[in-house]
This record gives C-alpha cells, sequence and structure tokens, in this order.
C-alpha cells in the first residue's frame, strides 16, 4: 500500500472517529443514548478511476475572461484517479443525520486528499424546517451538491469550472424551508466562511459569504416532472489565486501551499466582492414513471457572475502592478441524455461562456481576463451501467475553451461498494 | 432581496391552513387502497405509485417531497422495498409526523411474518432484502392485521373519529373473511400449479395458493432476464413443465412471450396490485382477478 494512501487511511479514520464521537455527544445530549446503539453508520467507498487524451497539452488549459482555480481545469492525461471517495453517513437518535466524505484524487499529477463533507443535518424537525451545519456542499445551482460519480458526464460544465472553480463546498451553516403548498417549494439561506474558492479567507472568521435558493417542482404526469431552480451567492475576496499554478505545479511538492506558487512568472490575484446568479432547469422524462428501463432528462444551468475590485500581479509574492478591475461573465449549459435500455445511457451537452472583463487591458491579457474569445465545448458520451453500482463511460469533448482546438477523450470507471445507491432527482 | 424573501414567507404563512382531514401517503397502491377502505371521507389520500411502476425504483422527485412534506401517516411497504427514494423523502421533507418511531411511520412489513429472510446478504445474489421478501400483500391472509394496525395508528392520530375507524375496520373485516372463503373455494383448481415467475415478487402468493416455482425469468433478484438464463429455463421446462408465466403490469413482457413461444407454456399478465388490471380496482377484486386468471390456465 503505497504511502500516501496508508497515511489518507489513517487520516480518515481518525477523522471518522471524531465524527462517531461527535454524534454520540449529540445523541447523549438529545437524551438518546440507546438510539445510537441502533443507528447504523454506514460506511460507502465510491471508487473513480479514469483515462484521458488530449490533443493539446493539458498544463496549457485555459478559460479565457475566466480565472481557473479550486479544481477548475482538465484531469490528468493518461490514467488517473478521479474522486474516489470514502464516506460514513448515519442517523443519530432519530433526529439528526451525519455524513462524513474524504476524497482522494489526481490533480496535475498529484494525488491529493481533501474532507469534503462533515456535516450535521436536523431529521424531521416539523414544518418543512430543516438545519445543517459542518462542512458541506452549498445547495445553489443543480450540480453543485452533486458528487461527480452522480453526474452524467466526467467533468464539470465550463460554468463550474469558470466560475466555482469546480463545486463549492466550505463550512458553514444552512436553513432550509419546504413550503406546505402542493408544489413542491423549498427556499434556503446559507451563511459560509468563505474559505474555499471562489472566496478567500480575509483575515476574519465570520461567516461572510452567504447564499439564497428557491427551488420549485413537480409532475406534469405520471411520465413527466421537472424542477427549477434559482440562487444567489455573495462572497468577499482578498489576493484571491488560481488554486494551483499550472507552470509551477510541479516544483512544489506542498500540496497547500498556494502561497508559495509565486514563481518566476505573474500570477494574478483576484480581490473584490463577487456575486453570482444561477439558474437551473432540470425535465425529466420516463415512460410510467419506471426511469430504470428509459428515461430522458434535460437539464441546464445558466450562470451570470458580478465581480468588482482590482487585479493585482503578484510577482515572488510582492504585487508588482495593479489595475482596478470589473468582471461580467455569464454562460450556460444544456444536456439531454436518453437512458434507452436499462444498461445504456448517451448524451449530448453543450457549454458556452461570455466575459466582459474591464481593466487595464495589459493585465487583463497577462492574467487570462481579457474577454477575446468566448470559450465553448460540445461533448457526446455513452455509458453502460451493467449494475446500480457500476458505471462505464466514454466522452469526447470538442473543446474551444481557448481559440485552439482541443479534442478531448475520457473514460470513466465508477464503482460505488456500500449501501443501496439513493434515486435522487 | 432579503426582504422580498420576507414577504414571501409571509405570504405562504397566510394562505389557508389545508384542509382539516387527515392526509395519508401511502407509497404502493395495495396500501393507498387498504388506506381508503378504513380511512373513508375522514382522509385524503396520496399514493405514490401506480401498478405500473416498480416500487424498487422510484426516484425521490419534488412532487413525492412536497407531498411528503404535508403528510399526517407515511403508509409503506418497508422491507427495504422503497430503500432507494423512502429515506431521501425522511430526512428532507422536515416533517416530524412521519419519522421512525413515530405513529406517523407504519411500514406493513413490520406487522406480518416474512418470507425468505436471510441471515446474510450480498451482490452476488442480486436485488434481494435481508429482512425478507417485501411483497406481503399478495398473501391476502397478511390484509386484516395490517388493517388492525393501521387502523389502530388512525385512531391515535385522530381520535377525533375513533368510533368511525373502528366501525369501517369491522365492516371490513367481515367483508374480508368472507372473501378469503370464497377464495379458498374458487382456488381449489390452482392449488399446487406449477408455473415460472419473472421475479420473485410472488412468493406469498404462491406460499397461500401453494403454487409451485419451476424457474425465474430473472438470472438473480431484480437482474433483467439474459437469453443464456432463458435457455436455461427452457430446459428446465422441458422436465419439468409449467402451467404459465407470470409476470406483473410493471415487468417487461418481451421474455415471458419468448418464453412462451418457444415452449408453448401461456405467459399471463396478473395484476399484482391495484390497478394493475382493468378489473382490479380495490383489494377484493385485485384477489377476484388473479385466481381468474389463473384458473384461466389450470387446465
Amino acid at each position: 500500500m503505497p504511502a500516501f494512501v496508508r497515511q489518507e487511511l489513517e487520516l480518515q479514520m481518525n477523522l471518522s472517529k471524531s465524527f462517531a464521537v461527535c454524534a454520540a455527544a449529540m445523541a447523549s445530549a438529545l437524551g438518546h443514548e440507546a438510539a445510537l446503539a441502533e443507528s447504523k453508520l454506514q460506511p460507502s467507498l465510491v471508487v473513480d478511476l479514469r483515462a484521458a487524451s488530449y490533443s493539446q497539452d493539458p498544463e496549457e488549459y485555459s478559460l479565457p475572461g475566466f480565472q481557473l482555480g479550486g479544481e477548475g481545469g482538465l484531469s490528468d492525461e493518461g490514467l488517473s484517479l478521479g474522486h474516489t471517495e470514502f464516506s460514513m453517513s448515519g442517523i443519530f437518535a432519530d433526529k439528526v443525520e451525519g455524513k462524513f466524505t474524504a476524497v482522494i484524487h489526481h490533480h496535475m499529477n498529484e494525488v491529493e486528499a481533501d474532507m469534503e463533507e462533515l456535516w450535521l443535518q436536523t431529521v424531521g424537525l416539523g414544518n418543512g424546517l430543516t438545519f445543517k451545519g459542518g462542512r458541506f456542499f452549498s445547495d445553489i445551482g443543480y450540480l453543485n451538491n452533486k458528487h461527480p460519480h452522480m453526474w452524467d458526464f466526467a467533468d464539470e460544465p465550463l460554468v463550474y469550472r469558470g466560475m466555482l472553480g469546480g463545486q463549492y463546498n466550505d463550512d458553514g451553516l444552512q436553513a432550509s424551508w419546504i413550503a406546505p403548498t402542493e408544489t413542491y417549494w423549498r427556499i434556503g439561506v446559507e451563511a459560509f466562511k468563505g474559505a474555499q474558492y471562489p472566496f478567500t479567507s480575509i483575515g476574519n472568521h465570520n461567516l461572510d459569504t452567504y447564499t439564497v435558493f428557491t427551488k420549485i417542482g413537480g409532475d406534469i404526469d405520471e411520465s413527466q416532472s421537472w424542477q427549477l431552480g434559482l440562487s444567489y451567492i455573495e462572497g468577499d475576496s482578498l489576493l484571491r489565486q488560481s488554486g494551483h499554478d499550472h507552470d509551477h505545479g510541479d516544483e512544489h511538492e506542498d500540496e497547500h501551499g498556494d502561497e508559495d506558487h509565486a514563481g518566476e512568472e505573474h500570477e494574478p490575484a483576484f480581490s473584490g466582492d463577487s456575486e453570482i446568479v444561477a439558474l437551473d432547469f432540470v425535465y425529466k422524462w420516463a415512460p410510467g414513471g419506471n426511469p430504470r428501463n428509459r428515461s430522458f432528462v434535460f437539464q441546464m444551468e445558466y450562470f451570470q457572475q458580478r465581480e468588482n475590485g482590482r487585479v493585482d500581479m503578484l510577482h515572488e509574492g510582492a504585487i508588482e502592478e495593479s489595475t482596478a478591475y470589473k468582471g461580467r461573465q455569464r454562460g450556460a449549459y444544456l444536456q439531454g441524455v436518453y437512458k434507452f435500455h436499462p444498461n445504456w445511457k448517451a448524451g449530448l451537452r453543450y457549454d458556452r461562456l461570455f466575459s466582459d472583463n474591464s481593466g487595464d487591458a495589459d493585465i487583463l491579457e497577462e492574467a487570462g481576463l481579457a474577454s477575446d474569445h468566448d470559450p465553448y465545448r460540445a461533448s457526446a458520451m455513452v455509458a453502460w451501467l451493467p449494475n446500480e453500482y457500476t458505471t462505464l463511460r466514454l466522452q469526447y469533448n470538442y473543446d474551444k475553451s481557448s481559440p485552439v482546438t482541443d479534442h478531448q477523450w475520457m473514460l470513466q470507471f465508477v464503482y460505488g461498494f456500500g449501501p443501496h445507491g439513493a434515486h435522487q432527482f | 432581496m432579503t426582504r422580498k424573501i420576507l414577504y414571501l414567507c409571509l405570504l405562504v404563512f397566510a394562505l389557508p391552513v389545508q384542509a382539516s382531514t387527515l392526509s395519508i401517503f401511502a407509497c404502493e397502491p395495495e396500501w393507498g387502497a387498504l388506506a381508503q377502505e378504513i380511512g373513508g371521507e375522514k382522509i385524503s389520500l396520496f399514493t405514490a405509485t401506480t401498478a405500473f411502476q416498480d416500487p424498487h425504483h422510484i426516484e425521490a422527485r419534488p412532487s413525492l417531497l412536497a407531498k411528503a412534506r404535508n403528510s399526517d401517516l407515511l403508509f409503506c411497504t418497508g422491507a427495504d422495498l422503497e430503500a432507494g427514494w423512502l429515506p431521501i423523502l425522511l430526512r428532507k421533507s422536515g416533517n416530524d409526523r412521519i419519522q421512525p418511531g413515530k405513529a406517523g411511520y407504519l411500514m406493513a412489513a413490520d406487522h406480518v411474518q416474512l418470507l425468505e429472510a436471510r441471515e446474510k446478504v450480498d451482490r452476488s445474489m442480486g436485488d434481494v432484502h435481508a429482512t425478507g421478501n417485501p411483497h406481503i400483500h399478495l398473501d391476502p391472509r397478511n390484509i386484516l392485521p395490517i388493517a388492525d394496525v393501521l387502523t389502530r395508528r388512525l385512531m391515535q392520530i385522530d381520535p377525533a373519529n375513533k368510533s368511525y375507524y373502528e366501525s369501517r375496520l369491522n365492516d371490513f373485516r367481515k367483508r374480508w373473511k368472507s372473501a378469503l372463503a370464497r377464495w379458498d373455494g374458487q382456488s381449489a383448481a390452482i392449488r399446487g400449479m406449477p408455473v415460472v415467475v419473472h421475479h420473485r415478487s410472488w412468493v406469498y402468493l404462491q406460499n397461500w395458493l401453494d403454487l409451485e416455482e419451476i424457474a425465474t425469468l430473472e438470472p438473480r433478484p431484480g437482474v433483467p432476464p439474459t437469453s443464456r438464463h432463458l435457455a436455461t429455463v427452457v430446459t428446465t421446462l422441458k422436465s419439468t413443465p409449467a402451467r404459465a408465466v407470470i409476470r406483473s403490469s410493471y415487468q417487461d413482457a418481451r421474455a415471458s412471450q419468448w418464453l412462451q413461444k418457444q415452449t408453448g407454456v401461456k405467459a399471463i399478465l396478473l395484476p399484482y396490485t391495484v390497478g394493475g388490471t382493468e378489473a382490479a380496482k380495490d383489494l377484493f377484486s385485485l384477489f377476484d382477478d388473479t385466481i381468474s386468471r389463473l384458473g384461466k390456465v389450470a387446465n
């Protein structure tokens, strides 16, 4: 067993131990010690292996007009580990649900480990109310709170890559409420520390990033259903850099040393305020209401981002040049996935981004934020699902993220160990 | 923005409170039908699935969440039949009345003896449930004990209508007992009949009517029929003939029709639950139609 895997497992075990202790404390606080013994803490493991081939150098990947932070970027060429997740979840004393997820994956040819989720959430509080706290994926958008192995494509839509650095998860609190209406209607608010991309900690520990979201949905008839969501997220950044420096990633073994990344080249950093408005819509068709046999899913999301502040060019940690910056970015993706057989799915997706950023032209050019190209991408995928816990997917992207055409091929294998999978909408 | 949301909240709280009838969320049509028998006009009923849906494979759709949020009683099979979607509805609904341990959480399988309970379950066995086979409603002798529990729960949640529920239970019990006697007489010709089943969803019916299961079309529970497995079924049928190949309204007809062509054994559709055939309009006609359809191929 390689050393990093062993370390990771130890880390996970320690974390899950503290998680169990924490849950036990909550259960006893609620006066239900006996209930904890009955509650099952379910471990689960999802293995995500992938192989990718690109006609351009993935290290040179860029998305003009957008900052690539967090986990934004291409998965490694050749064989690599996608988001391989180990999680523990359970319900304690019938009142509190908890989940812990640790993930290891390849990024920029390094294996990274992360604690993605560690949260507790109320169950059956009454009146449609639910509270959640800890580290979790925000409920903004449609895909943001879904783990990558549940997506219908092997990579994230460009709007997620260009505005959220993949997905937004952070430490925070959430309150949500389902209205007592015939049509499903849920509204919620979240407050986060804002320490994860696309935000940075600005020297205090306040919950100064917040979101508001609402979702409505229902059935048209027994075969058709839909959901519409609208969300808003706002937060601040101080010297926000791309999480990973493409040119110098190999020289720095320290996975978390974001500050160390300023090498000989200039690294752009954004300081200011960001806000995103997101609209998502999903339509599902399953003849007779049996999605297992045959189904069609149409899904789209539209994101609009405004950033106001400044962009500094950093060189060896010092600010060399600065410009006032107004980022105006929007983008969408549309996708349709047809399950034509209980074991087969095929889908098409189209991504498009636009930006109209303003600031000093030379600095924006150097920072990769110049709005001289509108990125787009067309994708096709086919997936084989021999059973409920295995997926083998082949995907092709005609990628015009930058003016050079990239032909991207991806093969993804997902296998889940653990409890029965949930059929989420 | 925040102010607008506050206004929206106020608007919703100001909406007229929902009708005062007790609202029941039934996961499957058989429990919806039973709830209607006992609850009569004092309940408002929502049935989450139809006879044409496979209850194993339902998505936790927004419409189901909205209904679960507003229900006073959740009436489902349990025994992990709804494992893919019911836990999501429970966790996300924010409804305290229908959580496990509450009067509003009623799993029928908790109140009858389950067949095929297993010590150990693993994936090589297919989609099997450790607690036992969940398709309990197909033995009509299971219906009365469940009706008893349901009535007690209704009386507990809605004490104002105690006597109403009690008298409806008594009436239902009388009619059900006489139907049981009638079905016993009608099924004499069916008893001991050898059959092939699509999925192991008929074990309780088989147990009640002493049907002999020669083979299943699914190689393992929940795994769709494969041509290789069907070929072995053809061989089995040569040495051990059966009278019928049974499938439900939600199962694909192709495998059993193919088998009928190969072997001459009649492929028949049984209602499986209320609404599965034209004739199966309620729990009584569900069994009337099942027996009549089996009777037609018995000799």
